[in-house]
């Protein structure tokens, strides 16, 4: 079992770039990407359109989505986004797996179209980003080693799984055609993004004349498509692609995917320069603001530089390390974009030669033709720097990765606009439901793909071919930035060594920092690889090892006869098709539940009533009605957690118990009640309505009562949506144990269930029987009447009702002609389980013991007091045995004959080692024992 | 062996006495279970139709099996087990998982011995023996799995119940009778215990989930019946190898059961006490004073044996008392006499004995204070004189009060027997004050 400690990473959260636009109403202010920076570690930024990892509960599988939209209010004080959630395995209820049909992949996450939960969360819970890949249905997992990419087959809608359709189906393979165009223009110049761009500009013109709205529509499916990893923001661009490209080293699938892309590309570049020039230009201003001093001339050029595609790239360039030093206040202003550059700004040996190179990278633009000759030069002379800083190694098998990176990163910067652009012009439209989007969105982007494919089949088809060896000393670049990465690690990675608990803090660091850079040293993966085993391993174990109780190797037998049938109908166990009795107390709990489910808050109810009158058959009841419900799609979908304080061995592992069920996490108890508070406090989101059952309430106390104020202090959170039903026994346990704080969060929300009446008894027990005439009238009055009378425990009713029909059974002369249960058969089993039995122990005591007891009786009278000491009762009891004419009894045979009732407890006695001093009292009343004993 | 037995019907009597009191002897002990349980039929069948309702419908039930100590609880349900793994359809169809209060004196004990008595210890590991708390998750969640149709019936049985009802919070004991009122694995809780107030020590929680049914057994056998009883527990099987042996022996027990002596002796043995534990512990002493020479048992026998079993411990003890002792106690004897059971100090006892002395003007018994004091504390020692509760370990020892744990009967009766008692003193112990 694995405890890990909670450490917290300091994440600082900014907007990058400025507010894309403004809502005045809402005084919001909408973003196109913002930045996370940790310290001691180089900055990411998170565009819109990027899949991101989201804190959750479980720090090992934290959760997927998707940013949709990027907005704070207007002092930048709240950072909210807006996301697509996909749902990871684990979050699966385990007893839905089943309607997957087959193993899920460890790492196949589920586009998820519940609309129950709540999209938009705290920017401040977003871990990092992430990858995530589409696939076919029917394609079979990748066999990658990298444990960093998620894999889309299906949707779920919380009830059944979908093949995802088909916009998202292809959409992943969008971004990849952006990169044809370095291709074609790959064979002249190295350099491939700035080249790409370049290539691409041109062609713009002829294509605006699509029609504009198709864009949005793009952009939509862009956003709802799960697999394209490359959407990425332009920031992100290089790394995103990066990662990509290591984790579809199979070639094969390489070629295939790029001959696709390669194949839709074009369209997706016309409508982004249709749309984006102002949108980049805009974006783009901050960093020319930053730079303008230093950059040189060329610098300038790339704000006049139209098409958006550019830019992304230029910034990461320009934001290295060696010009933030030189120029503090820039760096300064300029944080997010330093953060943009993961990998470049550590690669100082190519930056620091040629400060300005970034600039002119950026500013490479078709009409320039030197701009670009320059920019490309300057990235030979880098490229072939690295080569010579660091170890020259040949990956030929990772050729083609890189390749593919390569093409990524220049289709990114395509996709990333169009999301701005639809953030822009049309923010009702991604409020709007999911699926009715998608729908329009499939439709027209097939149509549109299908023409563009026929455009620039030729094209790319020759640009696919020419690519590879251009792009070997880029590759180089990547390695080397990746070395030195992986020599950076070396420290924590040690440290993971070291202490355990750590490993895991560590490596999600590790992973948020450089998670663009992921995976090229294999030191790395390697090193990772074992982190994430244990992390979704562990907790799976022993879920999955829980044994049960053998198989037995016959069949049950089914009931035979009437009577047998009534037994095993009248068992407790059995569950019954309704709870008859019981239907305004249903009524009441099932309005509280369903109420705060539709409304999404949470709030305590506390049922009382003592045992055996139906409270946890009633809330059982009341779930699976609403699990029904839910099913039904008449409400939303709920989480139902049970725990009962005597199923635990200490009420603190009440939050164990809870955790547990909750996410299958195993943790300590104080671990558990952190991780609950965190849960339940706000951060995070996508949260089903939880209704959470504690039986036998009073065994939750502590002397704090830390376990019950959380309990009922849960609910009453903004975020938790917690419904609370609490049962114990007593009407008045908030009164009578809990302080006041504890006993006002409980709230009044109260019920108690009376004890059955003997009408309702006899209800209970004919709706179980549902019309089996195995009983008589009078024997049912009898038992209900006889069973309300005493305590009104249904558990009771049922039990003596049981009996009655083995005795009938028995007593049958003819076990096949049984007849009905009757009323001397009721009266024996009423006999058997009421009557006491001291009065016939005491009748069938042996003589000696007879007259013990009534020599003590004869003491307690002399001595006008209910104890004695054996001595003084054993003086008496030899002179009642002379009565008796019996031969008095030695004292050990005295005591023997004490020990004997005492063990019965007939007699209450003190240790026996007190030998003759103990003192006796009596256990039965002096009037049962003369009833006894007269009767002989 | 038996081969040689069919050729010669006639062993030598040596080896029909090893025989005979082999067989007798796993009777007495209590190695082999009866046939049949005898006085107690319809229990018998009670819990045999439970326990097999249990086996073949997956019927979960409780039972706990009440009766006084001796009363044959343990047996009942050995038989009823027994007989019930005769049965085809049981056979491989019960798990049984037996606890005993005095063994598993905590829950957590108790969870890790069904654990390991279900064999579910070895299906995770050790990962089941992580905490309390894992392990009744995992025992429960375990047992939660099964269904009354498809799982296979789990039998618990509870030796000295009561004591489990001690355990914290009553949990192993509420989760066993929920889980027997709920539909998950079908269980059969037995508890046997011989208290009987043992449903007053159940929480109104465990006590609702207990099916409440008791099988109470309460011998009301009389006095022929025990007589028959004897007669049966000390004859011999038809299936003895020597025949004709057999049937002198049991004509020897049959004409012993007749004797008069022997009836007055079982008389008393049958008053004090109906338990059969306590008849055994007679017959085996008788048995084993058979020998070649005396190769049947004699009534003087048992007289001797029914002698031995009722010798009071304590007045025994008395005998191995020095003259000074005895007088000391005898001394207590008076204090008690005359001041009604009121705590004594040595330093009273002393007096009492020096007023004794004094009279008799006798220097035979002129011993020091210190010899006194060390008598004293021997008698302590023997647990014939005990502190009372309460008095501090600072009061001086010859002031610390004290508590005579012997009965007058007893202090008489050894000095009856005490060897070579001095007239005086005896004369002195019988004279009403000291």
């Amino acid at each position: 079992m694995k405890y890990f400690t909670r450490m917290k990473i300091r994440r600082v959260y900014e907007w990058s770039g400025k507010p894309r636009s403004f809502n005045r109403r809402l005084k919001t202010k909408d973003y196109d990407s913002f930045a996370i920076s940790v310290e001691g570690l180089s900055k990411i930024i998170i565009n819109t359109g990027q899949h991101i990892l989201i804190e959750g509960n479980d720090e090992d599988n934290p959760y997927v989505a998707k940013v949709t939209r990027l907005y704070g209010d207007e002092n930048g004080q709240q950072m909210k986004a807006v996301v697509q959630w996909f749902i990871r395995v684990s979050e699966l209820p385990v007893n839905k797996l089943k309607l997957l049909g087959r193993e899920p992949h460890p790492q196949e996450i589920f586009y998820y179209e519940c609309r129950n939960c709540d999209n938009e969360v705290d920017v401040e819970s977003i871990l990092r980003p992430v990858k995530v890949k589409h696939l076919d249905s029917n394609d079979p997992f990748p066999d990658s080693a990298d444990k960093d990419t998620l894999y889309v087959k299906l949707s779920w809608d919380s009830k059944v799984f979908r093949v995802v359709n088909t916009t998202v189906v292809e959409s992943p393979a969008e971004p990849a055609p952006a990169s044809s165009p370095p291709s074609c223009l790959k064979p002249s110049l190295p350099m491939s993004p700035s080249c790409s761009q370049s290539a691409a500009t041109p062609r713009g013109p002829s294509r605006r004349v699509l029609p504009t709205p198709d864009h949005a529509i793009m952009q939509k499916a862009s956003l709802g498509e799960v697999g394209c990893s490359s959407v990425g923001t332009p920031a992100n661009v290089e790394a995103e692609s990066l990662h990509s490209a290591t984790k579809l080293s199979a070639s094969k699938c390489l070629s295939a995917k790029r001959r696709n892309a390669t194949a839709r590309t074009p369209g997706v570049r016309k409508r982004l320069e249709l749309t984006s020039p102002e949108k980049s230009v805009t974006g783009e201003e901050v960093l020319s603001q930053l730079l303008n001093e230093e950059l040189e001339s060329k610098v300038t050029l790339t704000r006049r530089l139209p098409p958006s595609p550019a830019h992304p790239l230029r910034v990461t360039h320009s934001l290295t390390p060696l010009r933030k030093a030189r120029r503090p206040t820039g760096a300064q202003c300029g944080v997010p974009l330093k953060s943009s550059s993961v990998f470049l700004n550590k690669r100082p040996l190519s930056d620091s030669d040629s400060p300005l190179s970034p600039s002119k990278d950026d500013s490479t633009s078709p009409w320039e033709g030197d701009e670009m000759v320059t920019g490309s030069t300057k990235n030979l002379v880098r490229t072939q720097r690295i080569r010579d800083a660091t170890p020259r190694r040949v990956y030929s098998g990772v050729k083609k990765a890189t390749q593919k990176k390569e093409l990524e990163t220049i289709k990114e910067p395509v996709l990333s606009v169009l999301a701005e652009v639809e953030n822009e012009k049309s923010p009702m439209v991604t409020e709007t439901p999911r699926s009715s989007k998608r729908k329009s969105a499939m439709l027209v982007s097939s149509r549109i793909k299908k023409q563009l494919n026929l455009l620039e089949n030729h094209q790319d088809l020759n640009s696919s071919g020419e690519e590879e060896d251009e792009f070997v000393p880029s590759k180089n670049d990547l390695l080397s930035s990746s070395e030195e990465e992986g020599q950076d690690e070396d420290g924590p990675n040690i440290d993971d060594q070291v202490s355990a608990k750590k490993f895991r803090y560590v490596a999600t660091s590790s992973r948020n920092s450089r998670s663009k850079q992921k995976s090229y040293s294999s030191t790395r993966t390697q090193r990772r690889t074992p982190a994430k085993k244990i992390s979704p391993g562990t907790p799976q174990t022993p879920r999955h090892a829980t044994p049960s109780i053998p198989i037995r190797s016959l069949q049950t037998q089914q009931p035979a006869n009437i009577l047998e049938e009534a037994r095993a109908r009248l068992h407790v166990s059995s569950v019954p098709e309704s709870l008859p009795c019981r239907e305004q107390e249903f009524q009441d709990i099932y309005s509280f539940v369903e109420s705060k489910i539709v409304d999404n808050t949470g709030g305590c109810m506390y049922i009382s009533g003592v045992p055996g009158t139906g409270k946890t058959a009633t809330v059982h009841e009341v779930i699976r009605c609403l699990q029904h419900a839910a099913d039904m799609d008449e409400i939303p979908s709920f989480h139902f957690i049970e725990i009962n304080g005597m199923k635990m061995t200490d009420p603190h592992q009440a939050y164990v118990q809870i955790l547990q069920k909750l996410t299958g996490q195993k943790a300590t108890p104080d671990h558990a009640a952190v991780l609950l508070e965190k849960r339940f406090s706000n951060l995070t989101p996508r949260k089903e309505t939880i209704v959470l059952l504690v039986d036998e309430l009073d065994l939750l106390w502590t002397r704090k009562q830390n376990v019950m104020y959380n309990l009922f202090e849960w609910p009453t959170r903004r975020h938790a949506r917690l419904v609370v039903l609490t049962i114990a026994n007593t009407m008045d346990l908030p009164e009578r144990i809990m302080i006041n704080r504890v006993a006002s969060r409980l709230g009044l929300t109260r019920m108690s269930f009376q004890p059955y009446s003997f009408k309702q008894l006899q209800e209970i027990i004919m709706s179980r029987l549902n019309k089996l005439k195995a009983f008589e009238e009078d024997a049912l009055q009898l038992v209900s009447r006889k069973v309300a009378a005493l305590s009104g425990d249904a558990r009771r009713c049922l039990d003596i009702c049981r009996r009655a029909t083995e005795i009938c059974e028995h007593s049958a002369a003819d076990p096949s002609s049984t007849g009905l249960v009757g009323m001397s058969h009721v009266m024996e089993a009423l006999n058997e389980m009421f009557s006491s039995a001291y009065i016939t122990a005491v009748r069938c005591a042996s003589t000696q013991e007879q007259l013990f007891l009534r020599a003590v009786i004869a003491e307690f009278r002399r001595l006008g007091l209910e104890e004695a000491t054996f001595q003084q009762v054993f003086v008496q009891h030899q002179a009642l045995c002379r009565i008796e004419g019996l031969q008095p009894l030695s004292v050990s045979e005295g005591l023997a004959v004490c020990q004997h009732l005492g063990a019965c407890r007939l007699l209450l006695l003190e240790p026996s080692h007190l030998g003759v001093l103990q003192r006796i009292r009596l256990n039965v009343s002096q009037d049962d024992i003369f009833y006894a004993l007269k009767a002989d | 062996m038996s081969k040689r037995k069919a050729r010669d019907a006639h062993l030598p009597v040596g080896e029909c006495i090893t025989q005979v009191q082999q067989i007798l002897r796993e009777r007495f002990c209590e190695r082999r279970l009866p046939d049949r349980p005898e006085g107690v039929e319809a229990q018998y069948k009670h819990l045999l139709e439970l326990l097999r309702r249990t086996a073949i419908h997956g019927e979960s039930n409780s039972v706990l099996i009440v009766g006084p100590r001796g009363a044959g609880k343990t047996t009942l349900l050995q038989c009823v087990l027994r007989d019930l793994q005769k049965e085809e359809k049981v056979q491989k169809n019960l798990l049984q998982v037996h606890l005993n209060g005095l063994l598993q004196t905590d829950d957590r004990i108790a969870l890790k011995e069904i654990t390991r008595q279900l064999h579910l210890e070895n299906v995770v590991g050790d990962k089941v023996f992580g905490s309390f708390a894992e392990n009744l998750a995992f025992l429960l969640e375990a047992l939660k799995k099964g269904n009354r149709s498809s799982s296979c019936p789990v039998l618990f049985v509870l030796d000295e119940f009561d004591l489990f009802a001690h355990h914290k919070n009553q949990t192993l004991l509420y989760n066993l009778f929920d889980v027997s009122q709920s539909a998950q694995a079908p269980i059969a809780v037995v508890g046997v215990t011989c208290r009987l107030d043992v449903l007053e020590l159940l929480e109104k929680r465990v006590k609702s989930r207990f099916s409440h049914r008791q099988i109470h057994l309460l011998s009301s056998l009389n006095f022929t019946q025990y007589l028959e009883r004897v007669w049966t527990q000390l004859s011999l099987p038809d299936s003895f190898s020597d025949k004709k042996f057999a049937q002198e022996w049991n004509a020897g027990v049959k004409t012993l059961c007749e004797d008069k002596s022997v009836e007055e002796v079982l008389q008393r043995h049958f008053n004090s006490s109906k338990d059969f534990r306590s008849l055994h512990m007679l017959l085996m002493l008788c048995l084993s004073r058979v020998s070649v020479a005396k190769p049947t048992i004699k009534p003087a026998d048992l007289l001797e044996a029914s002698r031995m079993c009722f010798a009071d411990a304590t007045a025994n003890m008395l005998h191995g008392l020095s003259i000074l002792e005895l007088c000391l106690v005898i001394a207590m004897k008076h204090l008690n006499d005359v001041y009604e059971g009121e705590p004594f100090n040595l330093q009273m006892v002393h007096n009492e004995f020096k007023k004794f002395l004094h009279r008799k003007s006798n220097s035979m018994y002129n011993f020091e204070q210190p010899v006194v004091m060390k008598a004293f504390e021997h008698l302590q020692q023997l647990e014939l004189i005990r502190p009372v509760d309460g008095s501090s370990a600072k009061v001086q020892r010859e002031y610390q009060l004290m508590r005579l744990t012997l009965d007058h009967s007893q202090i008489m009766e050894a000095l009856q027997k005490y060897p070579q008692c001095p007239t005086d003193v005896k004369q002195w112990a019988m004279s009403a004050f000291g």
